[in-house]
């Protein structure tokens, strides 16, 4: 599949009052045509970081990212051109659906906007038809209620599809999404991932999601690869599948036995086995 | 409308059978303006459940179902817009008499209050007041709820329960709060609940904004709480993998109704209610063998 | 076994969220402005005070006839307010000079807000020099004191109308107006919305505009309002100094003659001073107490709740 983004040796230094931050530490990634990559970690981790310079909101204190393999940020002459068309092609979600669309627009505006700023319709019908296409494609029906909406009137979900009906005016090829389930109620986020999914195998977007959840990187990602990030480094990485299966890195192994099962049994299981881990660690530790 | 007296328990029909706890058909409203004629939302209704020694309730629902607001109740701790129209809460002291909460004189109140029910607030990590040290603050909590304690008593009991939530008390107690991490603060936070041995301990959120292996310390350690020592839990939580593992019993909450409750095997297990099948759908999960059913769920209509 | 406590529901639906009425722009902004029963009130007074001024002077002769007899006359049932020291009534002095105030007042604000607002704005989205170059020169105007400047400005520049006047004061007020425009555009710049502005390249100006300015409209009326009542003490201090033209009748000339000619000293021209001082007084009031409702008027969530 065509390379379509690449971060090479990305580094990210931001200076605070207490010294030198290395919030991104020699990350290189590649994102492909129509494929999804996980990117895990907790908090502190630098995977959002990470995110806003695949999204070329930042630009690295080191490193190239490149598009097609044109670097997006090399000065030359035609640096706005390479640009723009990165930006048309790589798109974001944001993790807060209260916060990510502007509270005094209506759905309508916020849509068409992006449309007729680039020009991609001439007339109000147009730009309406367009509109009401990509409602029903992120599974916002009856299309003609949601037009005239605004945020305060939508539930986190359905604010959540606008966000990415958003992303998808430009006809984007990549779209990250930087934990855009965190904060949704969770009968709610099956439905979101479900409807990022069908855009993939329908129109062939690629997604680099982000998220600290493993479950829900491993429901997303399944058929794609997943990397994982620590203190700013990209600890582990693989198809995401395997890495779940056979974790080789220690704070992975780590993530995997934390995470909290939804299932008594496999919890008390799991509960009892670490104890035992633990006492024979004790003992093992006393007749050495 | 959900069943009343009758619980998923296994005792009686009659208030406080064997049960430290009954709640009662209790109902909570909130003033949604300033003005009397302003319609109230009814944020929790008509919820009956028993509490039993030794259990482990976990409240479970999607945010605004009602959850927190009914472990508020109980205490009733409920905002200025808050108000109880309706239901009991039943409470057996040590002594075997019982009481009912939602009836006791403010006195009465700050008695059983810490002392007998105690809380630990969604998000209070983030809460402590900055300017004092933890030591102050659990000796200020201490004296809130019961003068008759002394000084050194009160030293004592706050070292004690900071052993108990494995934190070292002589670095702690002379800390401020932003000296200790997430993890830390919460632990504080558990052990400031134990601090007057309360019967009944209410867990709001216990582990949401910490990090996955915070999470599964705290997790492991309100585990190890419950099983050592002698209280009864309430917890309430959106996430159904934290009620898993610590829960005996589960009640499924939605609009301010309990529309299953059994216990957590039978839930996760065998779910009968539908909403409580599509939470339960709704959840991936990383273990690949795993008897709880999995997979996409959900309508896209309503986002 | 579980127990369903809620037999009835043997298939779950989430019920569609309650469609609502469309109700007309005038009605919620009405609606907004009663909110807040000071903020209504204040609007109230304000429109009252602007419809006498603007229209009463149509009422009254344009100047004011002069009766020596009636010096000082103490106030009756037709002369509320006495006479001056002309023999002028002052009642119709008070209406006629209120134009001329809330004209220079409301000049002089929207020149600063303008000001204050497009710069502040620039600063804070493009940061950088442009940032610099704004902040410094800010400062530099916000160090020099104000009524000093305004003497001296007064003094030198013949001040021949009221456009130079409300041009005089406009200068001075917006420093202060820009910081808090800047603070305020930074903060916005970093909310999620306008980062996916800026994904989506929709321009600067655009974004400025429609993304940024809209979500602090209620900041910059409150500020107008308070730019306007810093102008109208302004003025009246000018006059009071007598560094502004002194023509016609308008409330800060009557001041100034009435302490220069002794009004204080005379109980029955109480009101030849406090005619005018009141008249100011509750003016700055209702515009101060009605930008309360200003919030609500402008912000959709709170309008809509």
């Amino acid at each position: 599949m065509a390379e379509l983004l690449q971060l090479d040796s990305i580094t990210q230094v931001f200076k605070t009052r207490r010294g030198e931050v290395r919030a991104v530490d020699n990350v290189s990634l590649t994102l492909s045509e129509g494929s999804v990559l996980c990117l895990v970690g907790q908090s502190g981790s630098g995977k959002s970081t990470t995110a806003k310079i695949a999204s070329g909101l930042l630009s690295p204190t080191q490193g190239a990212v490149r598009f097609e393999g044109e670097d997006i940020y090399a000065r030359g002459k035609d640096h706005k051109r390479r640009f723009k068309k990165f930006r048309r092609a790589v798109q974001y979600v944001h993790q807060d659906p209260y916060a990510s669309l502007n509270p005094i627009q209506d759905v309508m505006t916020t849509l068409s906007a992006p449309l007729w700023r680039h020009r991609l319709v001439k007339t109000r019908a147009e730009a309406r038809a367009r509109v009401c296409e990509l409602l029903a494609q992120v599974g916002l029906t009856p299309v003609e209620t949601f037009l005239p909406k605004f945020p305060h009137q939508m539930s986190g979900g359905q604010r959540q599809r606008v966000a990415v009906a958003r992303a998808l005016t430009l006809g984007p090829r990549l779209i990250i999404a930087d934990e855009a389930t965190s904060m949704l109620d969770v009968s709610i986020r099956i439905g979101l991932l479900n409807m990022l999914t069908k855009l993939r195998t329908e129109l062939g977007v690629g997604f680099l999601f982000i998220t600290h959840d493993l479950a829900m990187a491993k429901h997303f990602g399944s058929d794609g690869d997943m990397a994982v990030m620590h203190v700013g480094r990209i600890v582990e990485f693989g198809p995401t599948l395997d890495v779940i299966a056979n974790p080789r890195d220690s704070y992975t192994q780590a993530l995997l036995e934390a995470i909290p099962e939804p299932d008594p049994d496999l919890a008390r299981r799991k509960r009892a086995a670490r104890i035992a881990a633990r006492q024979a660690a004790q003992i093992g530790g006393d007749t050495s | 409308m959900s069943q009343n007296a009758a619980s998923a328990g296994p005792e009686s029909q009659e208030p406080g059978g064997g049960a430290i706890l009954s709640v009662r058909n209790l109902s909570v409203e909130y003033k949604t303006g300033q003005r009397p004629n302003d319609p109230a939302h009814r944020a929790v209704r008509d919820v009956s459940f028993d509490l039993y020694p030794g259990e482990s309730i976990a409240l479970i629902g999607e945010s605004g179902c009602g959850k927190t607001t009914l472990g508020l109740a109980i205490l009733r701790l409920l905002p200025k817009l808050g108000s109880i129209p309706a239901g009991e809460v039943l409470y057996r002291r040590r002594d075997g008499t019982t009481v009912d909460v939602l009836r006791m004189n403010p006195d009465e109140l700050r008695r059983f209050r810490w002392s007998e029910c105690s809380m630990v607030f969604q998000g209070a990590m983030n809460s402590f007041n900055p300017v004092l040290r933890i030591w102050e603050q659990m000796y200020e909590t201490i004296r809130a709820h019961d003068r008759s304690v002394s000084k050194r008593q009160a030293y004592e009991r706050s070292a004690q329960v900071l052993e108990d939530v494995e934190l070292d008390p002589a670095r702690v107690l002379k800390s401020y709060p932003h000296e200790l991490s997430g993890g830390m603060r919460q632990r504080v936070l558990i052990a400031m609940s134990m601090l007057l041995n309360p019967q009944v301990l209410i867990l709001d959120e216990p582990t949401t904004a910490l990090d996955i292996l915070t999470q599964r310390a705290i997790v492991d350690l309100i585990h190890d709480l419950h099983e050592r020592l002698d209280f009864a839990m309430i917890f309430v939580s959106h996430d159904l993998a934290v009620a898993a593992e610590l829960a005996t019993r589960v009640a499924t909450m939605y609009d301010g109704e309990i529309v299953e409750m059994g216990d957590v095997r039978d839930i996760f297990y065998r779910p009968q209610h539908p909403y409580t099948k599509s939470l339960i759908n709704a959840v991936p999960t990383v273990a690949e063998k795993s008897s709880v059913l999995s997979g996409p769920a959900g309508s896209e209509s309503d986002g | 076994m579980t127990q369903i406590l809620d037999p009835s529901a043997t298939e779950f639906k989430a019920p569609p969220p309650p469609d609502e009425p469309r109700v007309g722009v005038f009605r919620t902004v009405l609606r907004a402005l009663m909110r807040s029963r000071t903020g209504f009130v204040g609007f109230l007074v304000l429109l009252f005070i602007v419809l006498v001024c603007l229209i009463g002077p149509f009422f009254t002769p344009d100047n004011v006839p002069t009766d020596v007899s009636k010096q000082f006359a103490p106030p009756s049932l037709a002369h509320p307010l006495g006479f001056d020291n002309e023999g002028r009534d002052v009642l119709m002095q008070v209406i006629n000079g209120g134009r001329p105030v809330l004209f220079v007042g409301f000049m002089a604000a929207l020149i600063s807000t303008v000001i204050a607002v497009v710069f502040g704005a620039l600063a804070a989205y493009l940061g950088g020099r442009v940032d610099s170059l704004i902040v410094t020169v800010t400062d530099i105007v916000l160090t020099v004191p104000g009524i000093i400047l305004l003497a001296v400005l007064a003094a030198f520049y013949r001040v021949g109308s009221s456009w130079a006047l409300a041009v005089i004061l406009g200068v001075l007020g917006w420093p202060g107006l820009l910081r808090a425009v800047r603070a305020q555009v930074f903060s916005l710049k970093e909310r999620e919305y306008v980062e996916a502005a800026r994904l989506l390249d929709l321009g600067t100006t655009r974004i400025v505009i429609r993304e940024i300015l809209p979500n602090m409209a209620s900041f910059i009326l409150m500020n107008f309002v308070i730019g306007m009542t810093n102008a109208i003490y302004n003025l009246a201090g000018l006059y009071l100094l007598g560094l502004a033209p002194m023509e016609g009748d308008n409330w800060g000339i009557m001041i100034n003659f009435a302490w220069t000619r002794g009004a204080i000293f005379y109980q029955s021209s109480f009101f030849w001073i406090m005619g005018p001082v009141l008249a100011i007084c509750i003016l700055q009031l209702a515009l101060v107490t009605m930008s309360r409702s200003f919030e609500e008027i402008l912000n959709p969530r709170l309008r809509h709740n």
